[in-house]
Order: C-alpha cells, then structure tokens, then sequence
C-alpha cells in the first residue's frame, strides 16, 4: 500500500468515524484508535496521537454550541484543573504502561461507553437545595429553553471534581474526549441539564487534549503523515454530521454505532491479550 | 454599580461566549488550511512511497517541540508544514484560555482569573515545559 492508497483510506475512515461520532454523540475519537491500530496495524501510540489532535479539532470546531448558551463557562474552566491535571498524569502513564496494556484499558473504556450510551437519561427535576459550595464557585446558572431561561443548581462537586480528574487521565492515556466519563461526573454526579453536560463537556474537551497533545508531541507520537488525514477526516465528518443532525432521528444509529463500539473493545481486549498489539 | 457601567462596557457571559466561539472556529479553521497545503504537499512528495507504521520510531526532534517546529516551517517542507498546523490547532484552545483569563479580569472575577491561570499555567506546561526537560 503506498502512502497515497494509505492516506485516502484513513481519511475516509476518519470521516465516517466523526460524522457518525457527531451523529451518535459519542466522539469520532473513540473508533479512531481501534481503526488504526486493528484494521490497519498502526502502532498504537501513534494512533493516540492522531486522534488526540483530532479530539481538539472536533471540540473546537464544533464551537457553535457555546453561542447557544447551554455551555456553562464557569463550570467548564473550574473542572478543566481537574481534566488538565488528569490529562498530564494519563500522558505520563502513557509512555510507561506496555502498549499491549493500554489497547486492553482502551477495550474496557470501549465497552463501558458502549453501555453507558444504550441507557436513556432521563433529566433530572431540580428542585433540591442549591449547594453551598456551587453557591461560592458561582457555579449555578440558567439555559435556554422554549419556555424561557430555566434556573438548575450544581451538585456534589468534590465527586465531579474527582471523576474529571479520571476523564482526563483516560483522555491523555488513550486520546479521546473521554465523552462517557465525563457525562458520569456532570450528568450523574453533579445533576445538571442533559443539553448543559453534553454541550459543557465538549467545550471542555479540546483544553484537555491539547494538555497531553504537548506531551505526546514532546516525546515524538505526533506523525504529520499519518495524522494530517485522520484530523481532516473526522473534523469534517463531524461537521457533516452536526448538519445532519437537526434532519434525522438517530436512535436506529446510535444502537448500531453501540455494537460497532462494543465489538471494537471485545477486538482491543483480545489484542492485547494476545499480545498483537 | 450604574455608574461603573456608564464609562466602562462590562462584558456579559453572552458577549464571552459569543467571541470564544469564533476565536475557536478561526483557529481550527486557520490550522485545517495549514495542514490541507501540507497534506497535498506531502502527498506529491510522498504519494508513491511505501509507509510504515507498525514499527514505533518516534518523531525527529525537529518535528517534537514548539520551538523546533517553528524553526523549521519556513522551509515549507511538507511534513514541517502539517505539524506547524497541528501546533495551531493545540494553540486553539491555549488562546481561548488566555482569553478567558482576560475576559474574567474584565468582568472583576478575581476567583475565575485565577482558576483559569491555573489551567493556563497546567497548559503552557504541556506544550513548552516538556521540551524543556525531556531531550
């Protein structure tokens, strides 16, 4: 395969992977790595790289959601200590922990997003206690909503606190946005809005790569060759598929990017055991 | 209060957000093109070779850190010009923190100034501090 041949299909997979990653609300990142390091044998810190960069690409390119208002810009900076911090330590443990072991890490996350996304998440109703805590961060705010701004409180902020720290330790050992962990902190722990969690977490996401994208650059897995395609692909594909969005009901979608997820971390696991990888 | 606002504009969450989501589009925007032009670059002058990645070998140093891949951009060398790219796209978000503290110190958020100092100090860490200490 020449690199020509190699670089149309990367790119077309990075595309597919970031319009149905957008499509999903899963992250393209998160079947980047599988891709590269199963289907097309690709060292797997090298493929953390690329899809590292391209984490920070969708993030930031998909920046229409901050000027809808949901994002909570307060939160997002006060729990980015916690996800930088985490991301530094991920990007450390990175380079010491034996690949074959990170693609089996990988795999459990694979797995765990895959169930966390079957569920439905119903919203919560707020009409709790404010904390003092979110109270003294001024964490507390409103969103929009067709009926009018809609006041919510912030919650158990030592847990959410503690869960970014891990969200970020697994984004910088496995380049993703580490979406499904970060939905546990904001969505579970700390009881905000459905649409305030997805939209925060993705402003969110991009300072956190970028935290141990310097890491990974610094030690040499940041290839031009490979990760040009692969950040092009999924920014477009998310693109596209935050268009698409707003036409079609996705769940048919979403169950078969589930299985496609939960067969790709059955496939890192084994890889790893095997020591393939 | 009233009087604060009459000769100083204060920026509103709103206005913040507004900027911070173009400031974020701009530079991925800025970074794509840098990279596409690399990338078709590349693939004049690599397109027929045989790539190899299944063995790790690790970057050149040139292509590692900040200061290395700014040297070496002005040769318009393909594989330069892609990482020069990426190292925008990293900035992306390490402006919009660098924004964000201004725009805290602008609403008189001292609290928030400094959370997004920390965060800013964490990232500037990553990308300068490592090719400091790691040769």
């Amino acid at each position: 395969m020449t690199t020509l041949e190699f670089t149309f299909i990367v790119a077309t997979g990075s595309l597919a992977a970031g319009f149905l990653g957008s499509l999903t609300g899963l992250g393209g990142g998160i079947v980047i790595v599988p891709l590269l390091a199963i289907v097309l044998g690709v060292d797997i810190r090298y493929a953390i790289g690329a899809s590292l960069i391209s984490v920070i690409a969708t993030s930031s390119g998909a920046a229409a959601y901050v000027k809808e208002g949901y994002s909570n810009i307060r939160i997002g900076m006060f729990l980015e200590i916690a996800t930088t911090l985490g991301a530094l330590a991920g990007a450390a443990l990175a380079a010491r922990l034996a690949p074959s072991l990170i693609a089996i890490i990988f795999g459990l996350v694979l797995i765990y997003s895959a169930y966390l996304s079957g569920r439905s998440r119903p919203d919560h109703l707020d009409d709790d206690a404010p904390d003092s805590l979110a109270a003294l961060l001024k964490l507390d705010a409103s969103y929009p909503t067709p009926g009018g701004p809609r006041p919510y409180h912030v919650h158990a902020i030592p847990a959410g606190f503690s869960l970014m720290f891990i969200a970020g330790t697994l984004s910088g050992l496995l380049g993703i946005g580490s979406g499904a962990v970060k939905v546990l902190a904001m969505d579970r722990a700390m009881r905000l809005p459905f649409k305030v969690s997805t939209t925060t977490s993705n402003f969110m996401i991009g300072v956190t790569a970028a935290a141990s994208a310097g890491v990974y650059l610094s030690r040499g897995y940041i290839d031009p060759g490979l990760t040009m395609p692969v950040m092009l692909g999924v920014l477009l594909g998310s693109l596209l598929g935050a268009r698409v969005l707003m036409k079609v009901r996705s769940r048919i979608l979403r169950i078969v990017f589930c299985i496609v997820i939960l067969l790709l971390g059955l496939e890192m696991i084994y890889n790893g055991l095997t020591g393939r990888i | 209060m009233l009087f604060n606002n009459v000769h100083k504009h204060e920026w509103s969450d709103q206005e913040v957000e507004q900027i911070i989501g173009n400031l974020l589009r701009g530079g991925v925007i800025l970074a794509a093109i840098v990279v596409g032009i690399g990338g078709v670059l590349y693939l004049f002058r690599y397109g027929s070779v045989f790539p190899d990645y299944r063995v790790f070998r690790g970057e050149p140093t040139e292509l590692r850190s900040v200061s290395g891949i700014i040297r070496a951009s002005p040769s318009l060398h393909s594989r330069d010009l892609i990482q020069l790219g990426l190292l925008l796209l990293m900035a992306t978000p390490v402006a919009r923190v660098v924004f964000s503290v201004f725009a805290f110190a602008r609403q008189g958020d001292r609290m928030y100034v400094v959370v997004t100092s920390i965060v800013l100090v964490l990232l500037i860490y990553s990308l300068l501090g490592q090719s400091l200490t790691i040769r």
